[in-house]
């Protein structure tokens, strides 16, 4: 049997192995897994309208571009909804971090996040999205969007879409040449 | 909890099944003995359980860690710092992580597959620096077993005639990946030795093993069986002699005795239903990792041993060690925008710096080793942690976008892993007031790092900062102060926890003698980390299952020659 046709088997009989997920995780997955598929999701952790803010967001931190699809096309809202649940201490600099960003937006323009301009939210964006440069009055904003961002990186890089598609990921070639002294 | 029935007596019972008693039940069912090997946690077959080849977008989580499995969702070791129900306590003050194993093969099931010897200098520090004490054994008396051990379990590495970091009977290993080449290159310039690592990992098969495949998950628990783990290469084919009983969930809380003083068993909790149990035997060798074996013998109490059992020393929990450990990583330029090409290779590092400086004049004791990481890896929960340490700052967008490419994998990370001098404010003891979900009296750890240690740290910072910056590259995080002990890892958290029965000639100051066998107590046997005299600055797990050989080759003498 070739190394390749090995792998094959060995993964074919991962896929039919028992593996200690519950029920309700194993059909999250299988929900994951049709990312393509434009099916209408009901979050357990975000509100409604975290959950407009959640997905405008995270398409700006992760746009569609030449080689793959956005944040959103590859399930990240849906992830970060069930690390939410699946990981409780990340619920209030979420949702804490989301109503941070209306209050913002409504100070300068009355507007929540998410009815404000592209440019308004742009504004804003630009006074959170880089550490280094950023003043001291918005160092709340600042540590919510570096987590968001983490997320949304963790979510889009981890997908399949992101994986097989966005990074120059290279796997299965081998690397059995043995070792020279150099 | 009253309930407590009699099971078959063995001739032999282990407690534990990772790499110190996994190996006590292949040689001894070999040598014929009947064995009963008695596991607190879960069964587990790689065959079956391992979740090797997963994407990660076949899980929600896409990989995180989850409380019960702390090193990702997918490692294959059941287990922690926490376990629920089975605490643990810490005196005020100091800072110690316990983590044990709770499944069939135990920590094996977890470890880098790091299989260094202890070299020569290793057994008699003490004679070289005056410091701890010398083991009343010496490389010579062990190394037919590291031999042994390696032709049975396979290790790959290179002959580098390094006095003190032994070489082994290697099996080829493999090529450096693209960023090991270049750390190799900046540790040659700073004359540091950067070698082949020493994985007990196949490149070449062994019967009924497969060589590695490099799919560079082996902490998922390995299908082939590429890798080393108790459970599919000592424990299987112990089974497979017909000789051996292996009892999963099966915690034991109590060693018994005869009246003549004797061991005459073991009394286990069956965790599934909460009943108790006596299993009999002629011999006990208990395996249940350095801290755990000290705490049964310290809640094996009787008349003959108010001070728990085998403690007529009083040094039952004391020299416990914990190897010393701090990270550091940092962004190399030069290997950004790099050419798609593969990263491939076993589940760990493919070259490592073994001690360099042996007899340097320097201001801490004995050394450490380095371990290396970085490059691109399968990309899961908590990718790249922080782009905005790169250059660019942060940012979102299609350039955020591109920036991620770009960035991705242009990485080093060191980590040093380092000896430690036993001390006297470094120990477990039972803890008057707790006890854990079985009633079973916990432990409560003490922890004292002494400037041996921290200098050493120090040391390490200062050495992978050089070498980052000899490749180019810029360190993530500020040089640790001395108030912050220098980056030092928590005791425990290397999960290297040795001695606690530690191995002596004189009845007095030590628990077992050179066969690790307890002082007090003829038949009665230590076959884990606990024996260990002093630390090393390798891993111990090699040692372990080398001394559980050579201790399990006296047991089964002794057995036939009815002097047990």
């Amino acid at each position: 049997m070739k190394r390749r046709e090995a792998l094959g088997a060995v993964a074919a009989a991962a896929l039919t192995a028992a593996f200690k997920w519950t029920t309700a995780e194993a059909a999250k997955a299988a929900e994951f897994a049709r990312e393509a598929v434009k099916a209408p999701y009901a979050p357990t952790f975000f509100t409604p309208h975290e959950w407009e803010t959640v997905r405008v967001l995270a398409d700006i931190v992760i746009p569609k571009d030449e080689r793959s699809g956005s944040a959103t096309d590859a399930g990240v809202p849906e992830f970060m909804d069930f690390m939410m649940g699946d990981r409780p201490d990340g619920q209030i600099p979420m949702r804490g971090g989301l109503a941070w960003l209306d209050n913002e937006c409504f100070e300068r323009f009355g507007k929540t996040f998410v009815d404000s301009s592209p440019e308004n939210r742009t504004a804003v964006l630009n006074d959170i999205a880089w550490p280094k440069k950023a003043k001291a009055e918005h160092s709340q904003g600042v540590a919510f969007f570096n987590m968001f961002r983490d997320m949304t990186a963790s979510g889009f890089w981890s997908s399949k879409m992101g994986i097989r598609a966005g990074l120059d990921w290279v796997s299965g070639a081998g690397a059995a040449q043995t070792w020279r002294s150099i | 909890m009253s309930i407590r029935s009699q099971t078959p007596a063995a001739d032999v019972v282990i407690v534990g099944s990772g790499a110190g008693g996994g190996m006590a039940a292949y040689a001894l069912t070999r040598a014929g003995v009947n064995v009963t090997l008695l596991e607190a946690g879960l069964p587990w077959d790689n065959a079956t359980d391992s979740a090797m080849f997963k994407w990660p977008y076949e899980s929600p989580r896409r990989g995180a860690s989850t409380t019960e499995r702390p090193f990702g969702e997918w490692d294959a070791c059941e287990g922690g710092w926490e376990i629920p129900g089975e605490p643990y306590t810490v005196a005020q003050g100091d800072q110690f992580r316990w983590w044990r194993a709770r499944m069939v093969g135990g920590r094996t099931n977890h470890w880098g597959r790091i299989s260094l010897r202890f070299g020569p200098r290793d057994f008699k520090s003490k004679t070289h620096d005056g410091l701890g004490d010398d083991w009343p054994i010496s490389y010579a008396d062990v190394t037919p077993y590291y031999e042994r051990l390696e032709r049975l379990v396979g290790v790959f590495g290179s002959n580098e005639n390094i006095p003190n970091s032994p070489d082994s009977i290697f099996q080829p290993a493999p090529r450096p990946r693209c960023y090991e080449l270049l750390v190799q290159q900046a540790s040659c310039r700073l004359n540091i030795t950067c070698v082949a690592s020493r994985l007990s990992i196949l490149t070449r098969p062994l019967p009924g093993r497969a060589a590695c495949h490099y799919c560079g998950q082996c902490n998922r628990g390995c299908r082939t069986n590429s890798n080393f783990s108790s459970t599919n290469v000592l424990i299987a084919p112990a089974l497979a002699t017909g000789k051996l009983t292996l009892k999963t969930n099966a915690m034991v809380r109590e060693i018994t005795l005869d009246r003549a003083g004797k061991a005459s068993g073991v009394i286990y909790v069956d965790t599934k239903d909460g009943t108790e149990h006596l299993q009999p035997a002629r011999v006990v060798v208990l395996a249940a990792s350095a801290c755990e074996t000290s705490r049964l013998l310290l809640n094996s109490k009787s008349a003959s041993f108010s001070n728990g059992l085998a403690n007529a020393s009083g040094t039952v929990g004391k020299y416990l060690t914990d190897t010393t450990g701090t990270d550091v990583a940092g962004f190399v330029p030069k290997m950004m925008d790099h050419v798609p090409h593969n990263h491939d290779g076993v589940g760990g590092m493919h070259v490592y710096m073994p001690w360099w400086l042996e007899d340097k004049k320097l201001d801490f004791p004995r050394g450490y080793h380095i371990e290396v990481w970085g490059g691109a890896s399968l990309p899961g929960h908590g990718f790249m942690g922080g782009i905005h340490r790169y250059p660019p700052g942060g940012g979102y967008g299609k350039q955020l976008k591109e920036d991620y490419r770009r960035y991705y994998g242009a990485y080093v990370g060191f980590s040093g892993r380092g000896e430690m001098i036993p001390n006297e404010n470094s120990y477990c003891e039972i803890d008057p007031n707790v006890v854990d979900r079985w009633g079973i009296p916990v432990l409560r750890f003490h922890w004292k790092w002494t400037d041996h240690e921290y200098l050493q740290v120090k040391h390490m910072q200062e050495t992978f900062r050089s070498i980052i910056a000899e490749m180019g590259g810029e360190v993530y995080s500020p040089m640790p102060t001395r108030e912050q002990g220098y980056g030092i890892a928590a005791g425990g958290v290397i999960i290297h926890e040795l001695g606690g029965t530690r191995m002596g000639a004189d009845p007095k100051t030590s628990v077992v003698n050179a066969n690790c066998q307890t002082h007090d107590v003829k038949n009665l046997f230590v076959a884990d980390g606990a024996p260990f005299t002093s630390q090393a600055d390798k891993n111990p797990t090699w040692t372990i299952m080398a001394l559980s050989w050579r201790t399990s080759d006296h047991i089964a003498d002794q057995l036939k020659k009815r002097a047990l």
